[in-house]
């Protein structure tokens, strides 16, 4: 049992309104990789995360997490799923402190020290007690974004993390994946951005080529 | 991280929400209050038909005041993505549903059991009667409110869903209407309503049991969409 983990996507087709977004994607993601998913708007990034991920079962295929179907063990795969979506899951009315505490609370409990620590490294120490209406875009994504220092799952998939960060907050953002998945982790993302980083387990998928 | 640890997670949260937005708390009471209210001046002061429509009409402010609070029970979670989070955490989305209905029930459904003696009393009800509508409101609001939940979960992600929750909904209420009503006219006209509200504890349990994976299964539908 001491197998490390790994998804494994085969066959995977989905269609939306009689359109082939994707048809037969095969590919494997293993410990210490980081996989970005790239391709032009509209080629189905997005729903290839909600896949993935589960939120979206209008697919044909099969996913496998450590060589059992996802379908099979979900609660499992979702104790070592960590998903960010285009919305960031950010309450407007609650403080970064109190997001952070509910988002992470489904998975583990927190202690405070621990929740500033994180809001600290995304820069927003001073901010744990203003609520999150009243801070800016970029600023509530880094609420959401603070949430991978916390993380103790092991697969990342991230729909548009940099959208709204700042250049220096982009290569933080980096630096920060390639340390998941350099100590185990597993990282699939998509971006428009290039990615500035030199890292021997990154590798690019791209979606939407015309054959 | 045990399940129900995120149960409670989820439940603080919620009531944590509610009380934070303190607008959306208090509508529903002073809806039903009012909606209460515009019956009297509507049909006439005469004690006689208040004394008739009294429990009926406590009984329908209180469905519509629920179904008016039922709307934002996942609308504001499903726009800010918060939706997505519950739904994949490690915990059976059933039991997160459960705890969100829960909180609904604890901030909509039991206020308005406690207001229902001062409207009872407003109507000219016997006090003798009392403890009939607390009962059956106490055991019925929390059916509407799983009810409610498992419309408001298939129309989450429609943006115009409001209308269309209520002419789903509305039509299930029927039932819990009825015998809510009934075991009310029991004991205005002293007779036993016992029989009404252990009728009332059945549909209960079926709700608790069935209505938790309907709304699993309707968000399901709305997010995959």
């Amino acid at each position: 049992m001491s197998q490390l983990p790994f998804l494994s996507v085969s066959g995977l087709t989905c269609e939306r309104d009689e359109r082939i977004l994707f048809e037969s994607l095969d590919f494997t993601l293993s410990v210490g990789e980081i996989l970005q998913v790239s391709g032009p708007n509209g080629a189905g990034k997005t729903t290839l995360m909600r896949v993935i991920a589960g939120l979206s079962l209008d697919f044909r295929g099969q996913i496998n997490w450590c060589n059992q179907p996802v379908e099979d063990d979900r609660p499992g795969f979702q104790s070592s799923l960590l998903y960010m979506g285009h919305q960031p899951g950010v309450k407007s009315t609650m403080t970064p402190e109190e997001n952070l505490q509910w988002a992470m609370g489904l998975h583990r409990s927190l202690t405070r020290e621990e929740i500033w620590g994180a809001l600290e490294k995304v820069k927003l120490r001073g901010y744990e007690d203003v609520p999150c209406y009243q801070l800016s875009a970029g600023q509530n994504r880094r609420v959401a974004l603070a949430r991978l220092f916390l993380a103790k799952q092991k697969l990342w998939i991230l729909d548009e993390p940099f959208t709204a960060i700042d250049k220096l907050g982009v290569a933080e953002l980096e630096q920060t994946l390639v340390d998941h998945a350099s100590s185990g982790g597993l990282v699939m993302m998509t971006t428009h951005h290039e990615m500035n980083v030199d890292y021997s387990g990154f590798r690019q998928l791209v979606l939407g080529e015309k054959q | 991280m045990s399940v129900s640890q995120g149960v409670m997670v989820v439940l603080r949260r919620d009531l944590h929400l509610a009380f934070r937005n303190r607008g959306d708390l208090i509508n529903p009471l002073i809806f039903f209050m009012l909606v209460a209210t515009l019956f009297p001046l509507g049909v006439g002061p005469d004690p006689d038909t208040l004394l008739v429509m009294g429990g009926g009409v406590i009984w329908v402010s209180a469905l519509l005041a629920n179904l008016l609070a039922m709307d934002s029970l996942f609308r504001s979670d499903f726009e800010d993505g918060s939706l997505e989070q519950l739904m994949l955490g490690p915990q059976p989305l059933w039991m997160i549903a459960m705890a969100k209905v829960i909180s609904h029930w604890l901030v909509t459904g039991l206020p308005l059991t406690l207001l229902s003696p001062v409207l009872a009393i407003m109507f000219g009800l016997p006090v003798t009667a009392l403890p009939a509508i607390v009962a059956t409101l106490l055991l019925g609001t929390p059916l509407l409110s799983l009810i409610g939940a498992i419309g408001a979960g298939l129309t989450v992600g429609l943006r115009k869903g409001g209308i269309l929750l209520s002419l789903l909904t509305l039509p299930l209420y029927i039932p819990v209407l009825i015998i809510g009503t009934g075991g009310i006219d029991a004991a205005v006209s002293e007779m036993v309503w016992s029989g009404h509200l252990m009728w009332q504890g059945v549909l209960l349990v079926l709700g608790v049991t069935f209505a938790p994976l309907a709304i699993s299964a309707s968000l399901r539908v709305s997010i995959s969409g």
